[in-house]
């Protein structure tokens, strides 16, 4: 096997473990090419179905494109898609496009505060109908207690800290001090009531594995990754006001590769178009500790 | 895409020790970092009115940073023009040390950092030990920190003395002893001109010199069930077994038969996602497939061949396990052991030794606490199928789970009978031995112990010892011990090697006679030679044990009960085995008896432990 078939073949066994010890698993899916990876990950652990939900949580400042492609994609996989807001602040526009927060404080209230909420049932959830192809309030408000997340620890620092299966409390606290061992393939499936466990399907994976993964599957992605002819492309997609795109000529996933290879961005970090990390002391660590991904 | 070879190496050492520093180093040197990451922490060290360092890479995390210590297992990516690395950076202190085992499993190979102005350390101990446990074989020692050392070459050399003979006790024969200083990066990615008596590898050739472990692909199939898929509500009809094959392979047609269930069947087709090809299913790869019989199988069994090799099935187990949970190991409680996909109950019922990882001290306690390691018996609540160690890896080794957390790890070293038995008191069965009159007469057959060992290492009082025991549980026992021997029936005899082989010959004919006699017979002799201990073997009539009292010549020298050591260093004795004549080490005994490890009641329980296991065969 080569490197990739290896990545792939772990990725696939951690996921059937997740889906073997919860009973209520879902997966984020944040349409970017990671966790885009990891649903086309699922599809193969599975035999060609995703048997948990997909959980996007909608800041409402995503680029259009990306809504039209995750309901695109979920009609066509016959996915149990599901999405999460944080109404109160869209509705009190407490933002920072409105000009009414931080950066970073806008985050917490539209991905942390939206996804903790959303996750442990709280508030409501909109699931795709998809006979209708129209969003319903989900009837399931059950807490899911398994979350299968599609970070990587070669993005960023704090992400290089995390394990396969890494428990969070009931206050979606992350204990870096006390993180149970993880080791011969044996991870941590058993839980108290009250907690749930984050599982990284992705973890080893670098972003040349993931194009190449994309490359070699023919795996659809957003095409805000690619150039359109105006020499920019988005290397990590988010909300529209915060995310930049950078300098590439790149037109497609073997073009990135090729730019990813050839050195071209290697002295660029991967998020830095991504504003509210600099705001955040240089790493993810104060968003990712309340529980951003 | 070609193929890329990966591979784990941990960097493990002490917390002050500058393991971070040498990391950080050769990511900086070998060109491995985004300018973005060395800008930022530099950036953040301005702002906070803190001199940059390159530890500061990888402890990147605030919190880190303010306790200066690394606290968990990080991975570095990193790439030679041979492969690519996973530098994993295991932290140093103790409270740690469980994610410290996390990180070396993992790993094929590891970099151990030693401070040269602190030198060897309990936790430089401990850390070397359970690599060992772990089975990492493949180490290099980075002698850290020479700048403060003025790079003497002499405190290289009494570093690499002590930590040599520590791990050779263990097992470990370090590939490599590097000198270096992180912080001024001497010898990590390019060679030191401050020290030129040192001619060996660099930090980065070294990663390059690691050999990668070969897959196990041509060992017999192992598939342990991770579920069984029918997604029948969305009109797909196919009952798929799903699983990754961890050792051999999987291919349509072949007869599969599930374990501990016994079920058999053979593979209909091989199932992939958007991939109808049917090519076999390699060592690694996750795999599915459906069967001819529809038989009920279910996650936790065990697939394999039917014409290779079957796993083990029982209910216990002897096992060599770490313990890192708070609370400890105990008898009367449930916990849950995972191996492969079984999940089954268990129980504690025996500890047969436990080892101080510090010192490497052995005692016995009927319970494991935090950070020890122990050879223990364990009871399934129900059958289970797996390998013993030395088998397939993920088959062989398990975890323990207690109260929700995976409290600790270890591998099987055998499968024994359900029966409880209870050493202590043992009667053996006339009838069980077949033997004559006289092993009936003494409820267990003879048997010949040969204790062979250097002089010095232990071997009488070990017998002695082991020889009150056996009586106390009622066998006849007796020591046959060489000094006694050469003051009476042997004292024509000199230390020349025709004399000495002559004495071991008739050691052996009379431990023979003893044999016969329906006596458990201990012969305690240094008996240097293989080919006159394989004489004394084939002297016997049944039951031989060749048992190695192990110690090395310094001990020996060291303990001198009988001042020997010291005569034949001065010229008073001749032919002395280690000073003058040599020693030959078994090549294949029963039994080893470390005396450098243990302390002579735990080698003589071990003994007496093994000698009546022996006897009920």
């Amino acid at each position: 096997m080569d490197h990739l078939e290896q990545l792939e073949s772990k990725s696939v066994h951690i996921l059937r473990e997740a889906y073997a010890a919860f009973g209520n698993l879902c997966m984020l899916w944040s349409i970017g090419k990671d966790s885009t990876v990891l649903l086309w990950l699922a599809r193969k652990a599975f035999f060609g179905h995703v048997p948990f939900p997909l959980v996007h949580i909608d800041t409402h400042y995503k680029i259009p494109e990306m809504i039209e492609y995750r309901d695109r994609l979920a009609m066509e996989y016959h996915l149990y898609m599901v999405y999460g807001e944080n109404r109160e602040a869209l509705d009190k526009k407490q933002t920072f496009p409105d000009g009414k927060t931080t950066r970073v404080e806008c985050c917490r209230l539209l991905k942390t505060e939206a996804l903790t909420n959303t996750l442990n049932g709280n508030w409501p959830r909109y699931r795709l109908d998809l006979s209708t192809g129209r969003y319903e309030v989900d009837t399931n408000k059950e807490a899911y207690t398994g979350v299968i997340v599609g970070v990587r620890s070669d993005e960023e620092g704090s992400r290089s800290k995390e394990r396969y299966f890494s428990p969070r409390d009931n206050k979606n606290d992350w204990d870096l001090d006390d993180q149970p061992p993880e080791f011969w393939n044996q991870f941590k499936t058993t839980f108290a009531p009250g907690t749930h466990v984050r599982i990284h399907p992705l973890l080893d994976w670098t972003e040349l594995n993931i194009w190449e993964y994309i490359d070699r599957e023919n795996i659809p992605t957003v095409s805000l990754y690619y150039d359109q002819g105006d020499g920019k492309r988005y290397r990590s997609l988010g909300c529209a006001p915060c995310t930049g795109p950078i300098e590439s000529r790149a037109r497609n996933p073997r073009e990135i590769v090729e730019e990813l290879r050839n050195g071209a961005l290697s002295n660029i970090a991967e998020r830095s178009g991504r504003a509210q990390d600099k705001e955040d002391g240089g790493g993810l660590e104060t968003l990712r500790r309340a529980g951003y991904m | 895409m070609e193929h890329e070879e990966i591979m784990n190496v941990v960097m493990v050492g002490h917390v002050d020790h500058g393991k971070s520093t040498v990391i950080g180093r050769l990511m900086a040197d070998a060109n491995a970092l985004p300018e973005g990451k060395l800008e930022l922490i530099r950036e953040n060290c301005r702002r906070n009115s803190k001199p940059f360092e390159y530890a500061f890479l990888l402890d990147a995390l605030k919190n880190e940073q303010a306790q200066g210590i690394t606290i968990d297992t990080a991975r570095c990516f990193f790439r030679t023009e041979k492969r690519r690395y996973i530098l994993i950076d295991a932290p140093g202190h103790i409270e740690f040390l469980k994610n410290m085992v996390t990180g070396a499993s993992r790993a094929e190979a590891a970099m151990l950092v030693i401070d040269a102005s602190r030198g060897v350390e309990e936790n430089t101990r401990r850390h070397g030990y359970f690599l060992s446990m772990l089975g990492i074989r493949q180490v290099a020692v980075l002698i850290n920190k020479m700048d403060l050392a003025d790079y003497r070459q002499s405190v290289f050399r009494d570093i690499q003395e002590e930590y040599s003979e520590f791990l050779e006790k263990i097992h470990i024969r370090p590939r490599a002893f590097l000198p270096v200083s992180g912080y001024e990066g001497d010898n990590i990615a390019g060679r030191s001109p401050r020290m030129p008596w040192y001619r060996g590898l660099t930090v980065l050739e070294q990663l390059d010199a690691f050999e990668a472990l070969l897959p196990p692909s041509q060992q017999a199939l192992r598939m342990p069930v991770q579920g069984v898929y029918k997604f029948t509500h969305a009109g797909d009809n196919r009952r798929i077994i799903a699983g990754t094959v961890e050792t051999g392979g999987l291919k349509a047609g072949d007869a599969v038969v599930f374990y501990p269930s016994g079920k058999k069947t053979s593979v209909k087709t091989l199932e992939r996602f958007n991939d109808d090809s049917q090519r076999p299913f390699e060592c690694g790869e996750a795999a599915g497939f459906t069967m001819t019989d529809q038989i009920y199988v279910k996650r936790g069994e065990l697939l394999c061949r039917q014409e290779e090799t079957p796993p083990r099935t029982g209910v216990r187990l002897k096992a060599n396990l770490f313990w890192l949970g708070k609370a400890p190991l105990e008898k009367g409680k449930h916990y849950l052991l995972k191996c492969g996909t079984a999940q089954v109950d268990m129980t504690l019922q025996q500890v047969d030794r436990v080892v101080n990882a510090s010192d490497l001290s052995c005692f016995t306690r009927q319970r494991v606490e935090r950070h020890e390691v122990a050879e223990c018996i364990l009871r399934l609540d129900s059958p289970m199928a797996f390998d013993l160690a030395g088998g397939a890896a993920a088959t062989s080794r398990f975890v323990i789970v207690d109260n929700y957390e995976i409290a600790g790890g270890g591998i099987i070293m055998d499968c024994l009978a359900a029966e409880d038995y209870d050493a202590k008191n043992i009667r053996w069965a006339a009838s069980s031995t077949g033997a004559s009159e006289r092993s009936a007469l003494h409820g267990h057959p003879g048997m010949i112990v040969w204790m062979t060992g250097l002089s010095g290492s232990g071997k009488t009082t070990i017998a002695d010892l082991a020889e009150q025991q056996l009586i106390a549980a009622g066998v006849s026992a007796y020591v046959l011990d060489g000094d006694k021997l050469r003051r009476g029936l042997n004292r024509d005899l000199g230390f020349s090697t025709p004399e000495r082989e002559e004495n071991i010959r008739r050691a052996a004919e009379v431990a023979s006679l003893f044999e016969d006699a329906g006596t458990v017979t201990l012969v305690t002799l240094i008996s240097p030679y293989e080919r006159s201990r394989k004489l004394a073997r084939s002297l016997s009539r049944r039951r031989f044990l060749e048992v190695y009292v192990k110690a090395g010549l310094n001990a020996c020298r060291r303990r001198d009960p009988k001042g020997l050591y010291r005569k034949a260093d001065q010229g008073l004795i001749r032919d002395f085995t280690g000073v003058d004549s040599p020693y030959e080490v078994p090549a294949d005994p029963d039994l080893v008896l470390d005396t450098e490890l243990w302390n002579e009641e735990l080698c003589a329980e071990t003994l007496v432990n093994f000698i009546l296991s022996q006897l009920k065969k």
